[in-house]
């Protein structure tokens, strides 16, 4: 299996014209559109075709997507539809690529999605920094609407749907669905509690189905060629392919098209091209920054696919797979993770707010030379209290790491703390001071 | 920031600007459910959100200005005060770190002479520390504004210091995108 065997998604990845409307349907863009509103799919017809194919969501929870579709209340009749595209989850860049090289075939995705759950209005949630990426989107939206595909009665079927690129404006929680339906309410992105769940009450207390960009753009495929012909790639429970973004210093970092199931050694080796010149694989976190690392002997053994990874201790995520080499100190990258959870902590929860504070703080205190053993149980001691237990799983995705780290690179750490010692051999607090 | 905006200095905003936010309140499903991109149009035209911005908001919108200040402050590309020139944004997150944005963020320092997280005191550059650009197997990389460069040496930065020293913002690895 070669990188070019897997282009479900990717085809056009890489090209400078494969943006264009023109270019898209060509290469047989808007047939899955034309075959479901033309050719008279019902809308249980295209929601059965997404079940059937096994697809789950590529935003990092991996629900079945037409199960989830499945949950809006069949009666309703003002019903939302979110693309989440606000891809902020160190690690990740594979929807970037998606919307980049080939928006047309997310908003054709978009299109059959919103149809499948009768949605009227859709949104394309873009996370701010990615600002030439809005215009690039805004830019096919507006060829989309040219062509028919979007507005009043699209392709003369009788459905209607408007579409909306918004904007956010830095802010990692927005990428948590509801945090994301609140943002656009025009509200800071503070997730609220579930249940009740979007798609039965989200936007404006409506129906709601949020989807991650490559979820709704692998939907063109499978009503094209049927459920079957997804399943043929993956593995029985992981079915189709999967983008993953490579990032660290390997010979060739980029995003790839996988067939699930593949072994990471297969791809480590013959389609990363192993690690650059003059460095050593120590570990990989294979799912975005918030799942637990593995150290190379570990992942070395292991598929990529959802059963083989959570056996193995991990979770396939968001597919942001960040190489870590032999040469980095696990314990100042735990500070830069722990840094980045306690500043995107929207502070609603006290376990998470201050929770990703103390261990940012304690890490911090660990390099800075002042750790004491009792730290490393302080730290455990702190994840105990934060997983679990808040609104949103952003501090499960901040106690997944660290724990991780703990658990794998321990003595990493006390070295740390060793040599802390052996340079201050008295107390931390010199007796008199000791309050 | 206070909820009370009656400073009494000029706020201008372009025509067009004004044309747009009425475009986005229209388009929007709800007046409120608008804000986020009019302050984006605000954010464009002066590169910050002014008193009188607030003002205006809450008069097309009618939304209360706590709320609008609460929503400003929130996200951190919103900004209620005016900012450098030239605000310089390197990711310090872990696959930049991996791929050298410590070192790179020290050479930008010793360049600007100023720390992470100062302006030079001819309010040219800012230099600041942000979470991953999404751009993580292009690191280390920077962004200022909507140019986000990316696959970044201490030589590629020198370059680009000196365009921007001259008044040029040269081309970023992702300006592709807008051309057609
Ligand atoms: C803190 C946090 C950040 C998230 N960020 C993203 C994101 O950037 N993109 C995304 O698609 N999903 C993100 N998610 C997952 C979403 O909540 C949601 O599960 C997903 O968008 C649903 O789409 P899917 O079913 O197609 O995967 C995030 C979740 C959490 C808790
Ligand atoms: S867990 Fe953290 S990010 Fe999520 S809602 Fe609570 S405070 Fe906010
Ligand atoms: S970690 Fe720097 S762009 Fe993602």
């Amino acid at each position: 299996m070669t990188p070019n065997d897997y282009t479900m998604l990717s085809a056009r990845f890489g090209r400078s014209d494969g943006h264009k409307l023109a270019v898209y349907e060509a290469e047989g863009g808007y047939r899955a559109l034309r075959k479901v509103l033309q050719d008279g799919m019902s809308r249980e017809e295209v929601r059965e075709e997404v079940k059937g194919a096994g697809l789950r969501g590529r935003g990092g929870a991996g629900f079945p997507t037409g199960v989830k579709w499945g949950f809006v209340p069949p009666d309703a009749d003002e019903i939302y539809f979110f693309v989440n595209a606000d891809e902020s989850e160190p690690g990740t860049f594979k929807d970037r690529y998606l919307l980049d090289y080939d928006p047309h075939q997310t908003i054709e995705g978009t299109i059959i999605s919103c149809f499948a759950v009768k949605a009227k209005l859709a949104f394309i949630y873009i996370r701010g920094e990615f600002g030439w990426l809005v215009d690039r989107v805004q830019k096919a939206v507006d060829e989309a609407y040219a062509a028919g595909y979007l507005g009043k009665d699209i392709l003369g079927s009788g459905y209607d749907l408007e579409m909306i690129v918004h904007k956010g404006a830095g802010a990692y929680i927005c990428g948590e669905e509801t945090g994301l339906i609140n943002s656009v309410t025009g509200r800071k992105g503070q997730p609220s509690i579930k249940p009740p769940f979007p798609a039965v009450q989200g936007f404006l207390d409506k129906p709601t189905i949020v989807n991650n960009v490559e979820s709704v753009a692998s939907v063109p495929f499978i009503i094209n060629e049927g459920a079957a012909a997804y399943k043929a790639f993956g593995t029985e429970k992981s079915c189709g392919t999967k983008l993953f973004s490579v990032s660290g210093p390997v010979k060739r970092p980029g995003v790839y098209e996988i067939p699930l199931g593949l072994p990471f050694r297969e791809f480590f080796n013959d389609w990363l091209g192993g690690m650059a010149e003059g460095e050593k694989l120590k570990a990989v976190i294979v799912g975005g920054s918030s799942v637990p690392v593995l150290p190379a002997e570990e992942i070395m053994n292991t598929n990529l696919d959802y059963e083989s990874l959570g056996e193995a201790g991990t979770m396939l995520g968001s597919g942001g797979m960040i190489v870590i080499p032999e040469s980095c100190d696990m314990v100042e990258l735990i500070q830069v993770l722990m840094h980045f959870y306690f500043d995107e902590s929207c502070g609603q929860c006290t376990p998470c707010r201050e929770g990703t504070g103390w261990l940012h703080r304690i890490v911090k205190r660990l390099r800075g030379g002042g750790g004491t053993p009792e730290d490393l149980d302080l730290l455990e001691h702190v994840c105990d209290g934060m997983a679990g237990l808040t609104i949103c799983p952003l501090a499960d995705a901040a106690v997944m790491p660290m724990r991780s780290f703990l658990d794998k690179f321990r003595p990493e750490f006390e070295a740390l703390i060793q040599e802390t010692a052996a340079a201050a051999p008295t107390s931390r607090w010199p007796r008199g001071e000791q309050e | 920031m206070s909820p009370s905006t009656d400073t009494g200095a000029a706020f201008e905003l372009s025509d067009v600007s004004r044309a747009r936010i009425d475009e986005l309140v229209a388009q929007y499903p709800t007046k409120a459910s608008a804000l986020m991109p009019c302050l984006w149009v605000i954010m464009d035209e002066l590169g910050w959100v002014p008193p009188g911005g607030i003002d205006l908001l809450v008069d097309k919108l009618q939304v209360t200005s706590a709320r609008i200040c609460e929503v400003l402050t929130f996200y951190t590309m919103f900004r209620s005060e005016p900012q450098a020139e030239y605000v310089l944004q390197v990711c310090h997150n872990i696959s930049c770190h991996i791929m050298g944005a410590r070192p790179l963020i020290a050479h930008l320092e010793k360049r600007l002479g100023v720390r992470l997280g100062e302006t030079t005191p001819d309010g040219k550059f800012a230099l600041e520390g942000v979470e991953c650009l999404g751009a993580c197997g292009h690191g280390p990389c920077l962004q200022l504004g909507r140019h986000l460069y990316e696959y970044l040496t201490p030589e590629k930065v020198d370059g680009l210091l000196e365009s921007l020293r001259r008044g040029e913002i040269p081309r970023a690895d992702t300006d592709r995108e807008l051309e057609d």
